[in-house]
């Protein structure tokens, strides 16, 4: 260990090293090629992520929708091809009966995919979507609040009738400088006191239509518009422990026991599992960081065999060197250890520049994508965190001592008669 | 300080083994220059070898400095080599890319001797080889006489009980082979313990003893009147 901190050994390194710099530049540039292709395929593939990933901005998505579908089964006399509604009771039932659950939203809509005029005010009329909700939506289906305030729990209980509309029911219905907050919105002949605006954001989807959203009280949206107590669908979101994937299937027996629907009956309830989706593309980039990996590692390896192959010639080279050194009293392990430093100095070296050189690499495509508007582009902020330039420094050091154990070996071998030997 | 009994040595080549020693028989003592002579083939570069423990013998015993040379392991044995020897070869050997100086300073690293420690003992004795000017030149630097001076400072550097010399005048003429022998009596006067592998006759008259190998044994071993090597001055 003393030798690693002694200033004549670095010395020697340095000294051997240096006495044929182009060689040893040669023979870096494979290390430094290795590193620089693994960091910056990591880095891509992470850019890649963050891309896709912000399509979910913010979605809480372990979370899935679910709808009342037909009844596929007859079941107790109950004919097949039955309808059914979830109704408001079926949210506490869940609630209550299956655990790990962090929100479960019952949710009612109005309007839709071509709609006809359902709001009106003054002389401007649109059509938008109307959503009867909970206030835990927000953290479900993240939005801007730009002005005013969410839907809380006063609004609820108290059934209130005002509204939160979006940027794009702003435009459509006020003047660009109006006061929004404080005037009415007619929805299908009931007047809503607007107390809020919101904006999102997202490529997910259509970001022109969903600005478009009127969001009531789901209790006054179920008076005002007479739904009694059906609900038309639920988004239901999982504690962060659970996956909502594993908790589907009770969800959807609490349903089928109240609804009287077939255990068995896959096609009652419909879902989307926003989870599930995730999952795959979260394996997609686990797959693509293996890639990365593996890739990487083999251009790494190669690089390293270079460093391999020229510590044995140098290890050649330098034999009548060695043999002299061993005849003035060098130990074996002083004569490996020099090999084996060499060779780890070396690749560690070579190594940081190519570290250097990607993140140079990656610092300037961040300072090309700065300029621009990333909210809707798939490659976002390509980096790699330090957690990987540590794992890269492991393995360069660990790879630098393979590359020198072969030569090292090959240097105590060395005989000193044989190396003294005059020609 | 050494001494050998029935010392055997053979090479193996394939089937063909070729019995180099074959029975030496030796003593040198303290402050003795011997010389050891023989024809190509002899084994006296061999038997210089084993001395040096640089090989070792199929059989029969070595005593350096009171200590049995046998079965060492690598370890072992640099330390020996470094704490009893000096070596002196007839190429030099020295490390090219390295001062005089940190040529001279090699032996007293490998003892762990501390740097400065290290570049004033090695100063000190390339100013007994009348060097001290040169502490900085590179081998490539220097003549063949300043080579072999340089090496002999690197012998002596460990301050070793015995010098090893193989062939130290082989390299060089005449003239500059009379002022390393020079050197090399000095030191000898001053009690060190030297063997000098040779097949020069005059070089060898230089010595106190004259050893003659052939076909591996020793059939001569004779105290001779040394013979003083003068020459005007260091160049």
């Amino acid at each position: 260990m003393s030798k690693l901190f002694s200033r004549d050994s670095w010395a020697e390194i340095i000294e051997a090293l240096s006495s044929n710099w182009f060689r040893t530049v040669m023979t870096a540039f494979g290390v430094l090629w290795g590193i620089f292709i693994l960091v910056i395929l990591l880095a891509a593939g992470n850019g890649l992520e963050n891309g896709i990933k912000q399509g979910f901005n913010g979605m809480a998505t372990n979370s899935m929708f679910m709808w009342a579908q037909t009844a596929s089964q007859p079941y107790k006399g109950l004919p097949k091809g039955r309808r059914y509604n979830f109704k408001t009771d079926d949210v506490d039932a869940i609630k209550q009966q299956v655990p790990g659950l962090r929100f479960v939203s019952p949710r009612n809509q109005l309007g839709g995919f071509r709609g006809s005029n359902n709001v009106v005010r003054g002389l401007q009329t649109g059509a938008f979507n109307v959503y009867g909700d909970y206030p835990e939506i927000i953290q479900q289906q993240p939005m801007d609040i730009t002005s005013g305030r969410f839907i809380n729990y006063s609004d609820i209980n108290e059934k209130r009738k005002v509204a939160i509309i979006g940027s794009g029911v702003q435009s459509a219905l006020y003047e660009p400088n109006e006061e929004v907050i404080g005037s009415y919105i007619k929805i299908n002949g009931v007047n809503f006191l607007v107390i809020g605006t919101y904006k999102k954001k997202g490529n997910n989807g259509d970001p022109e239509e969903m600005q478009k959203e009127i969001y009531v009280p789901f209790t006054s949206f179920s008076q005002a518009f007479n739904m009694g107590d059906i609900v038309g669908w639920m988004a239901i979101t999982a504690e962060d422990g659970s996956s909502i994937t594993n908790l589907k299937s009770q969800i959807f027996d609490v349903v089928k026991t109240r609804h009287t629907i077939n255990p068995n009956d896959e096609r009652a309830v419909g879902n989307f599992d926003l989870y599930q989706e995730y999952s795959k593309i979260n394996g997609l980039f686990t797959a693509l960081n293996f890639v990365a990996y593996f890739v990487g590692i083999l251009v790494l390896l190669s690089g390293i065999i270079g460093i391999s192959n020229i510590m044995l010639i140098v290890v050649k080279e330098r034999t009548k060197e060695i043999g002299i050194r061993r005849a003035l009293g060098a130990t074996p392990w002083s004569i490996r250890a020099q090999v084996l430093l060499e060779s780890i100095f070396l690749t560690i070296i070579s190594g940081m520049a190519g570290i250097v050189l990607a993140t140079a690499v990656l610092w300037f495509v961040n300072y090309q994508l700065s300029g621009m508007d990333t909210s809707e582009m798939m490659f976002i902020n390509p980096s790699v965190n330090i957690g990987v330039v540590f794992i890269a420094l492991t393995i360069l050091i660990v790879s630098g001592l393979l590359a020198g154990l072969i030569p090292a070996q090959n240097a105590i071998k060395v005989k000193p008669v044989e190396a003294l030997r005059t020609e | 300080m050494i001494e050998i009994k029935n010392l055997h040595k053979s090479y193996h080549m394939g089937k063909n083994s070729l019995h180099v020693l074959k029975g030496i028989n030796f003593t040198v003592s303290e402050g003795e220059m011997v010389s050891i002579m023989g024809s190509s083939g002899s084994g006296k570069s061999t038997l210089l070898n084993i001395l040096g423990i640089l090989d070792e013998a199929d059989e029969g015993t070595y005593t350096l400095d009171g200590t049995l040379i046998k079965n060492l392991n690598e370890r072992v044995a640099a330390r020996y080599r470094n704490k009893f020897l000096g070596f002196i070869f007839q190429s030099f050997n020295l490390i090219n890319y390295k001062s005089a100086l940190e040529n001279v300073a090699m032996p007293l690293y490998y003892q762990g001797v501390k740097r400065n420690i290290r570049v004033e003992k090695a100063m000190h004795y390339l100013e007994k080889v009348g060097l001290a000017d040169w502490a900085t030149h590179l081998p490539n630097e220097l003549s063949g006489g300043q080579k072999q001076r340089v090496a002999i400072a690197r012998a002596l550097a460990s301050d070793p009980k015995v010098l090893l010399a193989d062939e130290p005048t082989g390299a060089l003429d005449t003239k500059t082979s009379y002022e390393v022998m020079e050197l090399i009596q000095g030191i000898n006067d001053e009690g060190k313990t030297i063997l000098i592998v040779t097949h020069e006759d005059d070089i060898a008259h230089m010595t106190k003893r004259i050893v003659n190998l052939k076909d591996g044994i020793i059939i001569d071993d004779s105290v001779v009147t040394q013979v003083r090597a003068k020459s005007e001055a260091y160049v």
